[in-house]
């Protein structure tokens, strides 16, 4: 095959990456500082999707300007969610919380069937078909504002936890729950903070995803799946990590694609989840937690 | 052994537990066709509940992949009966040894590894979605197009083949049923069981008292999948069709879990009543929308995760134990 | 020269440029009830974690009984004849008292109903019997300090290795416990090594004490010297300690 192709699909897949990244770092976010795993984390991007897919078909609005609104309503529904439920749960053991989230996911997505049917819906942007050649490569023009997109809200994230005296504060928490509380700090009301944070990313994601992707209820259960293979393959609690771990998961996935039939791309994906999960549990970037 | 297997529990439990059963062997002859597939669904969500429940309750390794073990168990016995006429008992064997491998092989690589708590559970994850995809793609098993097993009349039942009339389904799994709970309770009373018992309270404190929990955490895991390939076989030789995308669907392993969850892990009770509290609600639900001429599907999974919320935030313990108590039928301790 | 029931040879234990135990040894003779004393942090159960085979040692060597234990696994070294209780105490929580004590007792007998009887035998001695049918979660901090040691003891030990199991109680519990084991140490000839802070407790039970500090012995010996010695009372005691 010309090396035009396997260039394509490699910066296809990268671009996807971009995007399940996006999801992927509110994951870590997530779980660096609440230590939540959110087992509903894709369920909530498929909310995000379906949210686009209304504003779309009812108002004709462009995924790419729900990107705001979606971050906003995902953000409100993870700040209640982590405030009045998930807080209580600080103290009770892994699983618990574990399967709250697993118990939500099921909820949501099941609502999602009932409310939009098991088809699969999708976005069709005027500008759907485009795409933009960079001399031998072609990149698609959704694919390549999706991960323009996704790059922007990931900057404007890092800068949140980087120069802001609440961002701040909220990685004193994720280093230190019990001295930033001494410190005064009013832990639970940053956690749902954060957990908001989290939530908006998915949010976004999902917007940004919608131009590219179809939405189905099952889709939420996947992309949860996925976007724990890439949180872990890049390292939990990692921002850098999980925008890493997209990419290549992102990358291997596509290339996997071409080189073997589209159907083993999943179990490759799988097989690295594994050995991963063995040999580096703690991911590419990820630190060693007790 | 019966003394050993009742010994503990209270009067009124056991004659409630001997009602039951003599209520579950005349059942087929009471209830229509349409209930006694309801009762069959119950009894398998007992059946898979349980055996789920020797890793979670017992060892306290969280598995979200216990699909993966109904689909080996479901495989192994229908392709052996589809390609080469071997009767599903005999295939059972070949599904024990393969699933009993298959938990081994996850549980060292878990154990060794130390991979553990939430880490575990999508470590099953993985290997069931890595079973679905690749059943998908194998032809010698019919891939995504699916395996399907001969159909016989319900003229006569061959007990031998798995082939007849629904009651004898539930005959077959009514006696698994019983079975896989006498073993449980035989399990706890015994030193496996003790060991599990403390692994899961604090595997620490368990090797300081010289648990090797390594071995304990395998065999656990082992008799879990070893006991869940008949659900598999059961499965196939029953609904006679087999899709990956769906035997091995995360969604069967979530679905397995749910009754012991809402009933109650490490229980003996929790599994079976979850079991018919959740059915139960479910049946309920369609016949009160029916009255109405509502369909809603999913709804009944709505209802499902509803439950489960519930259940986590109020009562972690599972319905069964906080019933059992009021009822005074709690074991005495 | 009979050896020592446990042989501590210059075992040291670095934790990435820490140095938690520097070359500290130590020989505790079988039958004696020997004391590992010092400020926090000064590597007492860091010590302990190695003879019990929680991690092992960067250096030094460790025998009991004649062979070599380090290295060995927790239940290795359990089965081999030490018996541990915990700083933070670890009961089972969900179990029953008997049950507890069932799992350890299980180590040496053949099945579990006399794994039962040995259980019920220890928690007689723990004074623990009448609240045998009590989940480990309902009973009080002195009394899940027992069940620690009922546990660790229900493993037929030769060497009980027991730490801080005396933090937290009342004085009379405290004495409660230090008759408890003056009893298994001289009906039952169960050597016993344990780091406490309670000087009470320490100068009523040790045949022998140990001191250390930042890791390292500064001071070892009967505890009249050991309490008597220049560094241990700067480093540790203060003058009027005792």
């Amino acid at each position: 095959m010309p090396i035009d192709i396997y260039l394509n699909v490699a910066v296809g897949g990268i671009l996807a990456g971009l995007v399940y990244g996006l999801m992927a770092l509110g994951l870590s976010v997530i779980f660096g500082v609440v230590r939540v795993v959110n087992f509903a984390h894709g369920e909530m991007m498929a909310i995000a999707m379906y949210a686009s897919l209304l504003a779309f078909s009812l108002f004709k609005i462009d995924p790419l300007l729900m990107i705001l609104p979606c971050a906003v309503l995902l953000f409100g529904l993870g700040y209640c969610l982590q405030g009045v439920l998930i807080n209580r749960f600080i103290t009770r053991p892994e699983h618990s919380q574990f399967l709250l989230m697993v118990a939500i996911a099921i909820i949501i997505t099941n609502i999602q069937l009932i409310a939009f049917g098991p088809d699969a819906r999708s976005v069709q942007t005027p500008y759907a078909y485009d795409s933009y050649q960079f001399g031998r490569l072609i990149v698609d023009a959704d694919k390549l504002y999706g991960a323009i997109a996704a790059l922007v809200v990931a900057a404007m994230l890092f800068a949140f936890f980087r120069f802001t005296r609440l961002g701040t504060a909220i990685r004193a928490c994720a280093d230190n729950y019990t001295g930033a509380q001494v410190v005064g700090l009013d832990v639970k009301r940053l956690y749902a903070l954060t957990f908001g944070l989290g939530c908006a990313c998915v949010g976004a994601a999902g917007a940004i995803l919608m131009l590219s992707a179809d939405v189905t209820p099952q889709f939420g259960p996947v992309a949860t799946l996925q976007a724990f293979i890439i949180v872990i393959t890049g390292g939990m609690g990692s921002m850098v990590g999980a925008l890493l771990g997209g990419v290549l998961i992102g990358l291997t996935a596509a290339m996997a694609g071409l080189l073997f039939t589209p159907s083993i791309k999943a179990m490759f994906v799988y097989g690295i989840l594994v050995l991963v999960l063995l040999f580096r549990p703690q991911g590419i970037i990820g630190k060693k937690t007790s | 052994m019966m003394g050993r297997l009742t010994d503990g529990l209270p009067r009124r439990a056991l004659v409630l537990l001997a009602l039951l059963l003599a209520l579950a062997v005349v059942a087929p002859f009471c209830v229509g066709d349409y209930w006694l597939t309801v009762l069959i669904l119950i009894l398998y969500f007992a059946y898979t509940g349980q055996a789920w429940n020797i890793m979670m309750g017992f060892a306290g390794q969280l598995s979200l992949g216990h699909a993966l073990f109904v689909g080996l168990g479901a495989y192994t016995t229908a392709t052996l009966f589809a390609y080469y006429g071997i009767p599903p008992w005999i295939g059972l064997i070949a599904a024990v040894a393969v699933t009993v491998a298959c938990g081994a092989i996850i549980g060292f690589l878990a154990f060794r590894f130390r991979v553990a708590g939430v880490y575990f559970a999508i470590l099953t994850i993985a290997f069931a979605e890595f079973a679905r995809t690749g059943f998908d793609n194998w032809s010698f098993a019919n891939g995504a197009a699916g395996l399907f097993l001969p159909v016989a009349q319900y003229t006569h039942n061959d007990l031998w083949q798995l082939r007849g009339h629904p009651a004898m389904f539930y005959y077959v799994l009514l006696a698994a049923t019983v079975l896989v709970f006498v073993a449980s309770r035989l399990i706890l009373k015994s030193r496996l069981g003790f060991y599990c018992l403390a692994i899961r309270e604090d595997e620490q404190a368990a090797r300081a008292s010289g648990v090797n929990t390594f071995r304990y955490k395998m065999y656990a895991v082992m008799i879990s999948a070893g006991m869940t390939s008949f659900a598999g076989m059961f499965y196939a030789f029953f609904y006679n069709n087999l899709f990956p995308e769906q035997v091995f669907n995360i969604s069967r392993s979530i679905e397995i879990i749910l009754a012991p969850l809402v009933g109650g892990v490490g229980t003996l009770g929790g599994p079976i009543f979850g079991a018919f509290v959740l059915e139960g609600l479910a049946e309920g639900l369609h016949n009160l929308l029916d009255t109405f001429g509502i369909d809603i599907p999913g709804i009944k999974q709505v209802v499902f995760g509803a439950v489960l919320l519930l259940v986590v935030i109020a009562l972690p313990e599972g319905l069964w134990p906080w019933i059992a108590r009021r009822l005074g039928l709690a074991e005495r301790r | 020269m009979m050896s020592a029931l446990l042989e501590v040879k210059s075992v040291s234990k670095r934790f990435r440029g820490l140095v938690a135990v520097d070359n500290v040894s130590v020989a505790v003779e079988e039958g004696a009830i020997f004391a590992v004393i010092g400020p926090n942090g000064a590597g007492k159960t860091t010590l302990f974690n190695m003879i019990a085979g929680e991690f092992m040692p960067s250096a030094g060597t460790i025998s009991f009984k004649g062979g070599r234990i380090d290295g060995l696994a927790a239940d290795q070294v359990c089965r081999r004849g030490i018996g541990r209780t915990f700083q933070i105490v670890k009961p089972f929580l969900g179990l029953t008292v008997e049950e507890n004590v069932t799992v350890g007792a299980l180590l040496r007998q053949r099945g579990v109903a006399e794994a039962r009887n040995r259980a019920h035998e220890v928690l007689r001695r723990l004074d623990l019997y009448d609240k045998r049918f009590q989940r480990a979660s309902g009973l009080t901090l002195p009394d899940r300090k027992r069940l620690e040691v009922a546990r660790a003891l229900a493993t037929d030990p030769q060497l009980l290795l027991l730490d801080e199991v005396m933090a937290g109680l009342r004085p009379t519990e405290t004495d409660r416990m230090v008759a408890i084991l003056r009893e298994l140490n001289r009906d039952r000839g169960m050597t016993i090594l344990l780091i406490e802070h309670v000087m009470r407790a320490v100068m009523a039970l040790a045949s022998r004490i140990l001191v250390l500090h930042h890791g390292a012995a500064i001071a070892e010996g009967a505890p009249t010297e050991v309490t008597r010695d220049r560094a241990v009372i700067d480093s540790y005691l203060g003058a009027e300690a005792i």
